[in-house]
């Protein structure tokens, strides 16, 4: 006797959360019975193993259907085929679009395009996350960039329409849509330690400040482009350090401010001039692509390490911080005070976020 | 010219691709109704085309209206070649044809296409103008109400039940015509649903003028089906009960008084039947009717059984004179009828006297292919063919379908008669086809029917005589309808255990709901009897005999499986039976489907009593004394899992003729086995001592074992394949309904009676299980309105369909009541009676109802980012709260817990056929057949939002017939939905309305509305 057909269909239609998430895991049916069964689920019901493969066979399938209507979620609330309650439509999309920590920093900052999928089989290897799954995140990825790419008005808000994602995790795409679209570098090695939180956190803050839309919410790609106007005006930042004057006259300035109130005052003072080059060189160097791409690098290279090496405690780094853009306003001979204040006010929350072991 | 037909077409969404090169559709619409169309324009490049169009206006004959569907095409345009179909959508104008009902159809349908399923949605509104004119010659029946619901609809009463209505049409099936051999399997699959539409149109048209002439304004317990009968054609049949309906308007004043669904029940006549019970003494085939044959079709009818129950002729308050003149009153009402038949399965109080027992008849027959060229030529040569009754082309087919039917119901009158009743109530029909031999079946309740409803009178009138009457609460159905001392068949009787002036039947079988006044204690489960038979393939004649002879063996399998599940239950009635005989090219299968209850006026069943054969051998002694011991443990189990306490009472009271418990323990094999009848059939046990299950025959083994194996319900479930769980009256509003379908393969191999019984047992056993655990969500929970379907689409498939509803209660309240349960269902009989005379109380505002579903709340987003960061705030609302989607909840009850129907928005009767040519790339068999569903449902709840309503109450699927051909990647499947489409207004709401609502029973309803349905 074998089933040739199964099936439950319910007028409403049923959704078991704890199989989804296996389905979204990647896990085939077989794999997932058997995890359901060292879940306990047996003993605590009473059914049988058939029972359960029947069950997680009919809500496989049911997610199968759902895909495809998952995939422009907004379909998902139209469609008459599947009556779902509200609350589990919206449980339904928010979990299909989460995805793993681990997957989204490999990805990160990558062209969204077919040779990376490639790679997928890598990262599945390398991440413990099984290929379906990765395909299923990096295609969500995907789909969310073309579809906002080129839009008007904010990224977040598109995201939220299109995709009716929570403001949460419409956040984060936005911060993966932005990287992947300036292909920031996030895979070095001296990059490993920071999280996808710290670059969300630093993307939220450059498309606040940096991009096309902090000046103008009429233009296309508004919030995923920088501002180029704004790229090439940084140039003008590099007197700070070009003259030899005014580098002294900031230091002084800052030294003046914090003696006594930082416990690495010494090691500050001593590398000044180090870390005022290299803030100021990485935003002169903004206008090349590449050197756009290595934003994250040049920051952790040029400040985060030093820093780090003479053990700042993060306060010291905030006191140093905050100073150091303050101070420029009272240097009478740099006239780009508004242009700093973008730069340095959107620098000086990223440091502190990437500041960390 | 009596009406006008307008139709506008507003828009379409989520339309498929159709142009690769643009990825987008350049689409149209044609609007045919009759032989007329008209389109619109052509929406260039669109997915969500904006075509909002004219009026289109069809001026048409009401006659037409009535049978003819409005056809809905989507298309896609293309200059160079044929335009490409995209899909359909088949709206019925029924509903918009009477007055009380729906008004105008106006929302979104899906597009359904019997290749592709279903493609983006069409909103369309549709309205009638309707011309009075009543002088002509009526071929046409607007105005008559129809209802699938078995009992009297909420929110109206009934003036007058005037019986039976029958019709039946019958065509050749587009599927077996030489054209189809040429033209697409979508052109055929579409030119069978738009007969089938055309056949149930004209078929409810020619019931609805016999309703006419009855001076009845509907049908209820409405039921259509289809017999496809292959080569020799398609079938389209309906029964129903012809009644004089009155709204009911009650005051708002009046709400509050019933708001708890349980009390609603009891106010409701409809739900409420009266004291009618039935009982069963099975008794087993009694007439061997022997082959006849009609002019040109082979046809064998075949014993048939009855279930009786007995009535004491006269005893008690009544006594002898008023139960004459009762019988004489009513014989007079119902022998005017042909067949005094009532499709209704609860009744308006005071209908229902006495119940005798099931009766039923079944008929073998052979379908005879009827060549009539000239048919096939008309059909072939003109896709928008009028439909042509076969009449016009052989007069002998529908009249040959007619006489079968009127045979068998001959069989069933006179089978109630011999019960000592002149009605038959919970009446119906069924089918089973294979090739070209084919199973009639009929089934109801013999009863005793109060003539008041009968003639022309009013409900009052009726009332006043059931005062006068004074029927014992909760126990005057049992009493037996049939003199003692000339009972058609052997039976224990005793006095009744609750007034103690009547005569009883030790156990009562019907195929009707139970009353909900009817004392009955503990809790109520499903019991089913499951059966196979092997039989020898044959041609033609052979075939019918082999069947012929097998039946009467199934039967009585049956019923003794039934009766020995009945008291391993501890239980003593079972209400709702229906048997279900399919055959297949090499078997035969059984199966039986009640609701087992203890009635609290009937006599504690006896238990099972295993004898072995050998008595003197040691190690089978032991043996059988350990089976023994096995069932004992496992009837003692069972009362208390269904909370089975009867009170005491002592022997002196009672009376003689119940037997010492002792004797009583000792298992019949069944009671029937005494009957004289048996002896015709000499089964291997007659003339044994009754109550002993003889171990030494392997059947009785087999028995023994099913009896053992099957599994209760986890705790927590309850399940009954009637209206509502006796015992449990506190639903809340949560419901589900679902189907499920399942097919096995059994291995060719060593197929015996034994392994397919087991097969099919395991099957019916682990489908239940899997329910169980696919709904542990709902728990406490019963699942209503279990119906099994079986099927036999090829040689070693079985298919099992089973619909149902799981509804929770509440657990805290239901311990309550159960404490002192006795007591108060005793107390509440007695006063839903004084109820039930307040006929205000039965609702239906025509209030619109407000909106039954609050907006969504704010969604609740688990942690579905990995990042961490908690400090984000809401920049916008919840995306989700935005759903434009309406619920539309379906349940195969007539009611819906915690809420009111207000209003009934006519009957919703669809026919889809789905086909695949690439059943692989669907997700095979079960794939292609869970979309296929889930599409009927959605397509079913498009209808009743369009309609304006929020539900579908009596919701049943009819047929689901499925093939496959994996060989070929194809599979196909005919779906055949029906149910009425309702308002419903949540009570919560109700209560907000009118202040002096009692806040007791207010049901957590509202939330329910969006998670459930």
């Amino acid at each position: 006797m074998t089933s040739e057909l199964d099936i439950f269909v319910g007028n409403t239609t049923l959704i078991d959360e704890d199989v989804y998430r296996l389905w979204l895991d990647g896990y085939s049916v077989s794999d997932a019975v058997s995890l359901r069964v060292r879940s306990g689920i047996l003993e605590q019901t009473g059914a049988t193993a058939a029972v359960l493969q029947s069950d997680t066979m009919d809500h496989y399938r049911t997610f199968h259907m759902l895909e495809r209507l998952l995939h422009a979620p907004p379909k998902l609330l139209h469609q008459l085929i599947f009556q779902i309650p509200p609350s589990r439509q919206a449980l339904l999309i928010e979990r299909y679009y989460a995805f793993d920590e681990a997957f989204v920093r490999e990805v990160l900052g990558k062209k969204l395009s077919k040779g990376t999928k490639k790679d997928l089989d890598d990262i599945s290897t390398k991440t413990g996350i099984t290929l379906k799954s990765c395909r299923r995140q990096f295609d969500n990825f995907k789909r969310v960039f073309k579809v906002v790419e080129e839009m008007r008005g904010s990224l977040v808000d598109n995201i939220q329409q299109h995709f009716l994602l929570s403001d949460r995790l419409a956040r984060d795409y936005a911060a993966i849509v932005f990287f992947a679209n300036n292909r920031f570098e996030t895979g070095k090695k001296k990059l490993q330690y920071l999280s996808f939180g710290d670059f969300a956190f630093c993307a939220e803050l450059m498309i606040q400040n940096w991009t096309l839309g902090a000046v103008d919410s009429q233009v296309a790609d508004m919030d995923v482009d920088l501002d180029k106007e704004f790229l090439q005006d940084l140039k003008e930042l590099k007197m700070l350090v070009a003259d030899k004057d005014l580098l002294d006259l900031h230091k002084s300035l800052v030294c003046t401010a914090l003696r006594g109130k930082l416990g690495v005052f010494s090691e500050m003072e001593a590398n000044f001039k180090n870390l005022s080059r290299g803030l100021v060189n990485v935003a002169a160097k903004l206008t090349h692509n590449k050197d756009v791409r290595d934003l994250f690098v040049d920051l952790v290279e040029k400040f985060v390490e030093p820093c780090r090496s003479d053990h700042w405690p993060l306060n010291d780094v905030r006191l140093f911080l905050n100073q150091y853009s303050a101070s420029v306003h009272s240097l009478d001979g740099f006239r780009h005070q508004a242009l700093w204040d973008r730069y340095m006010g959107t620098l000086r929350g990223c440091l502190l976020r990437l500041y960390h072991d | 010219m009596p009406g006008k037909l307008k139709v506008k077409i507003v828009a379409g969404r989520h339309l498929p691709v159709m142009d690769r090169a643009s990825d987008l559709t350049d689409a149209f619409v044609e609007v045919k109704f009759g032989n007329t169309t008209f389109k619109t324009d052509v929406y260039l490049k669109s997915l969500n085309p904006q075509w909002n169009s004219e009026w289109f206006k069809f001026e048409v004959d009401d006659e037409d209206l009535q049978d003819e569907p409005l056809q809905i095409t989507v298309l896609d345009h293309d200059t160079y070649s044929a335009n490409d179909a995209i899909g359909k959508v088949y709206i019925d104008i029924d509903p918009l044809l009477y007055s009380e009902a729906a008004t105008v159809i106006s929302g979104w349908f899906p597009i359904y296409d019997t290749i592709h399923g279903i493609r983006g949605e069409i909103n369309v509104v549709v309205k009638v103008d309707l011309f009075n004119d009543l002088n002509r010659f009526r071929q046409s029946s607007c105005g008559v109400k129809f209802f699938c619901t078995t009992s009297i609809p909420k929110c109206y009463r009934a003036v007058i039940i005037h019986g039976f209505v029958e019709e039946l049409v019958v065509n050749e099936d587009p599927e077996y015509q030489w054209i189809d051999r040429i033209r697409t399997p979508r052109a055929s699959n579409e030119a069978r649903q738009r007969l089938i539409s055309l056949m149930s149109g004209e078929l409810q048209r020619k019931i609805g003028l016999k309703v006419l002439e009855m001076r009845g304004n509907a049908v209820v317990g409405y039921l259509q089906c289809f017999d496809l009968e292959g080569e020799s054609g398609l079938v389209v049949r309906a029964i129903g009960t012809a009644c004089t309906l009155d709204k009911l308007s009650s005051p708002a004043a009046f709400l509050p008084a019933c708001n708890s669904p349980s009390k609603e029940m009891k106010e409701s006549p409809l739900v409420h039947p009266p004291s009618h019970g039935c009982r069963s003494t099975h008794n087993s085939p009694i007439h061997t009717a022997t082959g006849s044959r009609l002019t040109q079709n082979f046809s064998v009818s075949v014993p048939t059984l009855i279930y009786t129950g007995m009535g004491s002729g006269s005893a008690g308050k009544e006594g002898g004179p008023f139960k004459a003149l009762l019988r004489q009153q009513t014989q007079s009402a119902l022998e005017q009828r042909e067949f005094p038949f009532f499709t209704l399965t609860a009744f308006p109080p005071g209908f229902l006297v006495h119940v005798g027992g099931v009766v039923s008849a079944r008929s073998v027959k052979l379908l005879d292919r009827i060549h009539n060229p000239a048919f096939v030529g008309i059909m072939g040569n003109t896709r928008s063919y009028k439909l042509l009754d076969w009449n016009s082309f052989n007069s002998d087919e529908p009249e040959t379908r007619d006489a079968w039917w009127a045979e068998i119901r001959q069989e069933i009158k006179s089978h109630a008669k011999a019960l000592g009743c002149h009605a038959v109530v919970g009446y119906s029909e069924s089918t089973s086809i294979c090739e070209e031999v084919c199973i009639l079946s009929a089934s109801g309740t013999a009863a005793v029917l109060n003539p008041r409803f009968l003639q022309d009178g009013t409900v009052e009138g009726c009332l006043e005589q059931r005062l006068e009457e004074n029927l014992p609460v909760g126990c005057g159905f049992c009493h037996i309808p049939y003199d003692e001392l000339n009972m058609p068949f052997p039976a224990h009787l005793t006095y009744c255990y609750n007034c103690r002036k009547q005569k009883v039947p030790d156990v009562l079988f019907t195929t009707v709901d139970l009353p909900t006044d009817a004392t009955v204690i503990g809790k109520g489960c499903l019991i089913q009897a499951r059966l196979c038979r092997l039989k020898k393939k044959a041609q033609a004649e052979a075939n019918a005999t082999a069947i012929s002879n097998l039946l009467p063996f199934m039967e009585y399998e049956v019923h003794t499986q039934l009766m020995n599940k009945l008291k391993l239950k501890g239980m003593n009635a079972l209400f709702g039976l229906r048997i279900q005989i399919t055959v297949g090219e090499n078997m035969l299968m059984g199966l039986a489907s009640a609701t087992g209850v203890y009635l609290a006026a009937l006599p504690t069943p006896g238990g099972i009593q295993i004898a072995g054969k050998t008595p003197n051998d040691g190690s089978y002694e032991q043996h059988i004394s350990h089976m023994q011991k096995k069932i004992n443990d496992t009837i003692a189990k069972n009362k208390e899992l269904y909370e089975i306490n009867p009170p005491e009472i002592s022997e002196e009271i009672i009376g003689s003729p119940i037997p010492e418990p002792r004797q009583r323990s000792r298992l019949l094999r069944s009671q029937s086995e005494s009957s004289d009848e048996v002896t015709e059939l000499d089964l291997s046990h007659g003339k044994k001592d009754a109550f002993v299950l003889e171990i030494d025959d392997t059947d009785a083994m087999e028995d023994v074992h099913s009896l053992l194996t099957d599994v209760p319900p986890p705790s927590g479930f309850y399940s009954c394949n009637t209206e509502i769980m006796p015992g449990i009256n506190n639903w809340t509003s949560e419901i589900q309904m679902f189907t499920s379908v399942r097919v096995i393969r059994l291995s060719s191999l060593n197929l015996t009676n034994q392994a397919l019984n087991k097969n099919f047992n395991d099957l019916c056993e682990n489908l239940l299980k899997s329910l169980y655990f696919k709904l542990r969500s709902m728990i406490p929970c019963c699942l209503c309105h279990v119906n099994f379907t079986v099927s036999l689409p090829e040689d070693e498939l079985i298919q099992v369909t089973v619909t149902a509803v799981a509804i929770t209660f509440d657990k805290n309240q239901a311990l309550q009541t159960t404490k002192t349960h006795v007591e108060k269902s005793l107390q509440r009989a007695s006063t839903d009676n004084e109820e039930l005379l307040q006929f205000p109380l039965e609702l239906c505002s025509d209030s619109l109802p407000s909106h039954p579903f609050p907006p969504a709340k704010a969604v609740t987003v688990e942690k579905a980012s990995p990042m961490g960061e908690g400090n984000f705030r809401n920049r916008s609302a919840p995306p989700c709260a935005n759903s434009t989607v309406g619920v539309v909840k379906m349940t195969p009850l007539s009611f819906i817990p915690g809420a009111k129907i207000t209003k009934y928005l006519g009957i919703i009767n669809m026919f889809f056929i789905r086909e695949t040519t690439s059943l692989r790339e669907e997700g095979g068999v079960s794939g292609f057949l869970h979309a296929f569903i889930a599409e009927v449902f959605a397509m079913v709840r498009a209808h009743v939002a369009a309609l304006g309503g929020n539900a579908v109450v009596s919701y049943i699927m009819k047929q689901c017939v499925f093939m496959e051909n994996p060989n070929k990647n194809q599979a196909q499947c005919l779906i055949n939905v029906s149910g009425d489409a309702v308002v419903f207004v949540r009570e919560s709401e109700l209560e907000v309305v009118s202040t002096q609502q009692p806040t007791a029973n207010c049901q957590p309803s509202c939330t329910g509305g969006e998670v459930t349905t």
